[in-house]
């Protein structure tokens, strides 16, 4: 078996690296912000990862990489799609059929398994940032603050405000339209979380067990109790929801490994 | 894994170019009345008369195809023709607006003018608005057929009156042509463009057998005689040829795409500027784009020289385009079981309703009536601002590994 598997997810704004162990056991992570040197970024978090596993590089049998960088990670042996990496993660700690939010940076993503824990469909959101991490942190900036200040905002609310969640730039307006009228950035925010989940809600049916992931959601989960007053429902928000498709990738690995041995040997 | 190019390309260009310089050379010697034509149009009637015929969306697909129509479409857009219209349109007015053509590769100065304009809006409003444009530019009469839509049956009286409508035209073609259509020369054009389609279907029926010679992003290169010259015999001798060397891949048991895994089926318009980037994409994946809406949309079956103002009505009619959902359902559901295909992909084209067919449910009714995956991605067939290559190849590579797992019985991701 085993001893050691590595997944990374590259993503457009951070890219996770998970080590895990024979068993399937998350025993190292690290999320660093990816910025424009893609291969340095997988680097240096895959380093921090074996880092706080307490492990060596040489320990680790195989890499797979994911995520909109995954052809950039020079050092990985494999690489699956994050759709296939998300899936992979979340059926690990949800069994049977389930639909899957994730919310990344820069892209949200609505995924179907059928019990088996195989994909039957995926939709990624439109082009427009609406709906996704770049969407909040423009209207962090609209609104004055940052976007690791963002969820702290929203929670001093004081009044439930609408804004569209068709276009980034259209809803930016309507931002500024409501702080010249008078209405408190706290509420705003808030009124942003609420456009994010308008924008996810309607990309797919939400039905059965559902399960949130992505940075977003590990960031920001005043989304997914929304989300569950939207559509009626519990979300289920398994362990390290940022890390879930660098840690789908280490499962990819050790799928792979365990399918060659299990070939070898018959 | 590659792509295995085709040897009749060549002879391909050959045809292509030969068409182009005789437009070109007519014109520019008024030794022929010329017309435009939408690409699902009368043609046959304007070549009974003589008239060399120019293609508008053909040339707006070769625009896309050089990555050049973004830089003609804002003239179009500055004029109040908006971005959510048709790119064709955007990018084919905008190249005139710029005194430029792709068309200058072939030693033209310029897309010959047209002595009339002639439309048929099986396909949408969009071509008639295109051509109105040049209609006023030009002062020359833009004439055609207004065509029924959503069409769930194709009943006689629908054909009685489309074919009126293409009788009514013949007048007015005539005086501007300067010569009278005569049902000899009308019935041997209409034999000649049904040959050439009916070679068309042949090549494109190749594509049925495992694996298959051809793929889709092949037959939209090699579709361009079957759009701008049917009833001209050099694109049957031409469609002879290609015809014949799918026929030796398929004895050789040559595949188009090496190794090949999965068969899809395209629904909706090409990504003209992207071909090649998708084309590779799929062939690195093992995966054969086999058949397409799209391609089989100048298979024109009911031609019938013995009854030519009925049977191009009829052709024009039963087209994919013109179709409501449940005949355009039954049409894919058939050609899903003949071409042996494993998914669907369907093209979101921004500016191309007509041709989008995922907006009103298709593809969730057709993954669950026919049990089959099905991947719908945004793009444009030439507008690229409306394409993202990243997202695309994420969602297609996502895709197809969903078919791998499918094929693996009771092993889910990670079990």
């Amino acid at each position: 078996m085993a001893r050691f598997l590595g997944g990374i997810d590259c993503g457009t704004w951070t890219t996770k690296a998970v080590v895990i162990d024979g068993d399937a056991r998350l025993v190292g992570s690290l999320v660093v912000r990816t910025a424009a040197d893609l291969a340095g970024a997988a680097e240096r978090a895959f380093d921090g990862a074996i880092e706080r596993a307490g492990i060596t590089r040489e320990e680790c049998a195989a890499i797979w990489a994911t995520g909109f960088g995954r052809t950039n990670v020079s050092f990985a042996d494999g690489t699956r799609t994050e759709l296939d990496c998300h899936a992979r993660g979340v059926h690990h700690y949800v069994k049977g059929a389930v639909t899957i939010i994730d919310i990344g940076g820069q892209d949200a993503k609505v995924v179907r398994l059928d019990a088996q824990g195989r994909r039957i469909s995926h939709k990624m959101n439109r082009k427009c940032a609406a709906g996704t991490g770049s969407f909040l942190e423009e209207m962090a900036l609209r609104l004055g603050t940052s976007i690791e200040d963002f969820h702290d905002l929203a929670s001093g609310f004081t009044e439930e405000l609408e804004l569209g969640s068709f276009c980034t730039v259209f809803t930016g307006t309507e931002v500024l339209t409501s702080i010249r009228q008078g209405k408190r950035p706290a509420d705003l925010a808030r009124a942003s979380y609420r456009s994010v989940v308008k924008r996810v809600l309607e990309m797919d049916i939400f039905e059965g067990q559902v399960v949130a992931t992505g940075g977003v959601i590990a960031h920001h989960p005043v989304i997914v109790a929304m989300m569950e007053e939207a559509f009626g429902g519990t979300i289920i928000v398994p362990p390290h929801p940022q890390e879930m498709g660098a840690f789908g990738a280490a499962l990819a690995c050790l799928h792979e490994i365990e399918s060659v041995r299990k070939e070898d040997a018959s | 894994m590659k792509r295995r190019v085709l040897e009749s390309t060549a002879s391909l260009k050959e045809t292509m170019v030969g068409y182009y310089l005789e437009l070109g050379s007519a014109a520019a010697a008024k030794s022929a009345p010329v017309a435009w034509c939408t690409s699902t149009g009368p043609v046959e009637i304007l070549r009974a008369l003589g008239y060399k015929v120019h293609f508008p969306e053909n040339h707006s697909s070769m625009l896309g195809a050089a990555r050049t129509a973004n830089d003609y479409m804002t003239r179009a857009h500055a004029r109040g023709y908006s971005q959510d219209i048709c790119s064709y349109l955007t990018a084919d007015i905008g190249a005139f607006l710029a005194g430029e053509t792709p068309f200058s590769a072939f030693g033209l100065e310029e897309v010959p003018k047209p002595d009339v304009l002639v439309f048929n809006t099986n396909q949408c409003r969009d071509v008639r608005d295109w051509y109105e444009f040049y209609g006023r530019t030009w002062d020359v009469p833009v004439i055609g057929i207004e065509s029924m839509h959503m069409i769930e049956n194709v009943t006689d009286i629908q054909v009685d009156a489309i074919a009126s409508q293409m009788e009514d035209l013949v007048p007015p073609l005539e005086e501007i042509a300067g010569t009278r259509l005569t049902s000899d020369n009308f019935s041997e054009i209409i034999a000649l463009s049904k040959e050439c389609v009916d070679l068309w279907k042949s090549c494109m029926e190749m594509a049925a057998h495992k694996p298959s010679p051809v793929t889709f992003f092949d037959s939209t290169i090699h579709m361009g005689p079957v759009v701008t010259m049917r009833g001209i015999p050099a694109a049957n001798e031409y469609y002879r040829l290609f015809l014949s060397e799918l026929q030796k891949r398929v004895d050789d048991g040559v595949a188009a795409v090496e190794g090949e895994r999965f068969r899809l089926y395209w629904e909706g318009m090409p990504i003209w500027g992207k071909l090649r980037e998708l084309s590779e994409l799929f062939a690195a994946l093992s995966t054969t784009v086999v058949a397409s809406t799209y391609c089989n949309s100048w298979i024109f079956d009911a031609l019938d020289a013995a009854d030519p103002f009925r049977s191009m009505a009829r052709a024009s009619l039963e087209l994919f385009i013109v179709r409501s959902d449940t005949p355009k359902e039954s049409y894919i559901e058939r050609m899903v079981r003949e071409f042996s295909v494993d998914g669907i992909v369907f093209h979101d084209s921004r500016t191309c309703p007509s041709n989008s067919n995922c907006r009103y449910g298709m593809p969730e009714r057709l993954r669950e009536q026919l049990d089959i995956p099905v991947i719908t991605i945004e793009g444009d067939q030439i507008d690229l601002r409306c394409y993202s290559s990243e997202q695309t190849k994420t969602s297609l590579e996502g895709f197809i590994e969903q078919l791998e797992d499918r094929g693996r019985p009771g092993e889910g991701v990670g079990d």
